[in-house]
């Protein structure tokens, strides 16, 4: 187990090394400066911008600044409004950090119950429903599911208010980014239920005369959970690259929303420090299931 | 000596070791009816599509992507609009003609129907400057699926040599390459598509102008070559399993004693045997492909101005959503049609063609 964490956390780290080199020098090929504008500035002031920038430096010292700098949280400065980026990031963070949140607990419990229900109800018509919603919900992608919402419940029948700083609504935020991956969920599960519902030991527990609601949460369930946490980093992944869209649909100031005006206005320093920055807390919650998977499935064996 | 006659047993001789010929009774007609081949031999591909055919799922997503592919083919020849046309009635441009409802015309050509001129209806109306967006909405769609099965072909191709590879050699080569495939894997790989999406979209600036890709522009083609670069390694991990697999099989090892080269046992052993499973994990990849593409497009990295994708259509139709909600409708409907029939279809060629899921 110790071998293996610390070969799964040397590459993490090595993974982090890397998105920071590419995001680095795909920066760095952009042709034309920041500086680089219609109004070029006097040469003297251009000088003292590189200098205060190490912009006059070679290529790879400027990536290794650039790395301690960050080491130290210190992402750079935004190009359009001025502003340190990690201020940025970590004020827009936290609603991002919530919506997310909100939106893996409620895909995973909702996903959780249907799957299980699912198996359990094996080819009735609970089971049915549920594999045609979860068919057809896969196939949405969660821009188009958050405008459609965004559509119907705030435009047509106004029932839900649009978001704004002063009435923070996140009920169709969540919604939107945590369909998709409930849907993924209920299937994953339901198709390791009905894998370890066939096993042995279900049987031996049923036929000892244990309780069925005892046979399912103690044996069934404990065993279905083991692939669905080996999905908890993809499905981070997902829901901070869907906060991308989600909160832009619904005008929400998060992380999401900063880095695509980011992308918009051809913020460089804003894009890159988001993206090592969302890149790095996936590897991290990759890094964080893959742990725990190894950790809770015995059978596993760690070469 | 009599004569041999085969209705009669010969006698047993004495002291001989030989089983007695009596023991053994000549099979009657209807035991040898038994042997008839009733049916045709079935193939193994014959026998995948008579079960995909028998899947009612797997034959509705076939007609549902049939019927598309064949609107997307004959529309544009029937249409007479362009997709970057603005609309012109009598070869003068037709200002009323913008944002019209789905099947309405416009006062200008409305004047021209009651001079006794044919105008082809819009069917789903006009967008916001005057363009007819029924055939917007077909080729976004077209260029939609071009996206999804032109990037699939290359992390087909690029997955299937580098697996093939990796699995085939093994040793040292294999480790190295795996390593390689291990941290690629790794990457966030959207994050890493927005990355290069802006950055190769940058440094190619026109460097593609006068050449064919550049109908497409520069973020499509960022969008193959990001395909290229990070999507091709879980086709690469799939490939060299099966292939680790395979080659440990005694026919291989038969292959090989007869003095067949690496290549060949690939090509004519190994590939064959796991080309199903390749081949419905292509069809898979094809809706993930679209949905990156409508991820890009919504987020203003998709393809170039006037040529649509039903991600774009669906962006832009987001700034009037409130008074024209049926533009969102046409291309949110395309790409769910797509990717629904897609996975469906997947989903069919698996329970068909995956040997280990039969049962």
């Amino acid at each position: 187990m110790l071998k293996y964490s610390v070969k799964r956390i040397i590459l993490a780290i090595v993974t982090v090394f890397i998105i920071a080199l590419i995001t680095f020098f795909a920066m760095n090929a952009i042709p034309g400066g920041p500086f680089a504008k219609e109004k070029a500035p006097e040469a003297a002031v251009q000088a003292v911008l590189e200098k205060r920038f190490n912009l006059d430096k070679p290529v790879g010292e400027q990536f290794f600044l650039y790395l301690g700098n960050l080491l130290r949280g210190d992402f750079g400065i935004s190009l359009k409004t001025g502003r340190e980026i990690s201020t940025t990031i970590f004020e827009s963070f936290s609603i991002s950090a919530f919506l997310g949140g909100m939106a893996v607990i409620l895909s995973l419990f909702v996903g959780l119950i249907l799957g299980s229900t699912a198996a359990l109800m094996r080819n009735k018509w609970p089971d049915r429903i549920i594999i045609f919603l979860t068919t057809l919900f896969v196939a949405v992608p969660s821009f188009i599911l958050a405008t459609l919402l965004l559509l119907i419940f705030s435009y047509v029948l106004g029932w839900v208010k649009v978001w704004s700083v002063a009435d923070q609504n996140y009920l169709l935020p969540i919604i939107s980014l945590a369909l998709y991956p409930m849907a993924y969920i209920t299937r994953l599960t339901k198709s390791s239920m009905l894998d370890v519902l066939g096993q042995d030991y279900i049987r031996t527990a049923r036929a000892k005369g244990v309780k069925d609601w005892m046979v399912i949460f103690k044996h069934a369930l404990r065993n279905a959970l083991i692939p669905v946490i080996t999905y908890v980093g993809p499905l981070t992944a997902y829901i901070m690259t869907g906060s991308l869209v989600v909160e832009t649909v619904f005008t929400i100031g998060g992380l999401g929303s900063k880095f695509v005006t980011g992308i918009n206005n051809r913020d460089y320093p804003m894009i890159m420090g988001t993206t090592i920055f969302l890149a790095t807390l996936m590897v991290v919650m990759t890094l964080a299931s893959d742990l725990l998977y190894k950790a809770v499935d015995p059978k596993i064996s760690f070469d | 000596m009599s004569s041999y006659n085969p209705s009669v047993p010969p006698e047993k001789k004495p002291f001989s070791l030989q089983l007695d010929p009596r023991m053994f009774e000549p099979a009657t007609a209807e035991e040898k009816e038994q042997h008839d081949v009733m049916r045709e031999s079935t193939t193994f591909f014959k026998d995948g599509l008579r079960r995909l055919f028998k899947n009612p799922l797997a034959v509705l997503s076939l007609v549902i992507l049939g019927v598309l592919v064949a609107v997307i083919l004959i529309a544009p020849l029937i249409v007479p609009y362009g997709y970057s046309q603005i609309i012109t009635v009598n070869g003068k441009r037709d200002r009323t003609a913008a944002n019209m409802r789905p099947l309405t015309y416009s006062t200008l050509e409305q004047e021209a129907i009651e001079a006794g001129q044919y105008v082809f209806p819009h069917i789903f109306g006009t967008d916001e400057i005057g363009r007819d967006y029924f055939i917007r909405v077909i080729y976004g769609a077209r260029v939609s699926l071009m996206v999804g099965l032109f990037a699939s072909l290359i992390v087909l191709i690029i997955g299937l040599l580098y697996g093939s590879v990796s699995g085939y050699v093994g040793g040292k080569t294999d480790i190295v390459m795996m390593r390689v495939v291990d941290i690629i894997y790794s990457l966030p790989d959207t994050l890493m598509v927005i990355l290069l999406s802006v950055v190769l979209g940058q440094i190619l600036g026109d460097s593609l102008q006068g050449t064919v890709f550049a109908a497409l522009g520069n973020n499509m083609i960022s969008m193959f070559v990001v395909f290229g670069l990070l999507y091709w390694v879980g086709m690469a991990r799939l490939v060299r399993g099966q292939i680790l697999q395979i080659k440990n099989n005694e026919y291989v090892l038969a292959a090989r004693a007869l003095g067949a080269g690496p290549g060949r046992i690939i090509r004519k052993h190994i590939l064959p045997n796991c080309i199903s499973v390749i081949f419905i994990s292509t069809a898979l990849q094809v809706p993930n492909a679209i949905f990156v593409e409508s991820f890009l497009s919504f987020i203003g990295l998709g393809v170039q101005a006037p040529m649509p994708s039903l991600g774009s259509l669906a962006n832009l139709a987001r700034s009037a959503l409130q008074i024209y909600p049926y533009k969102m409708l046409f291309p949110a409907l395309g790409i769910c049609l797509i990717v629904l029939s897609f996975n469906l279809l997947g989903d069919g060629l698996r329970d068909a063609f995956d040997p280990k899921l039969r049962r």
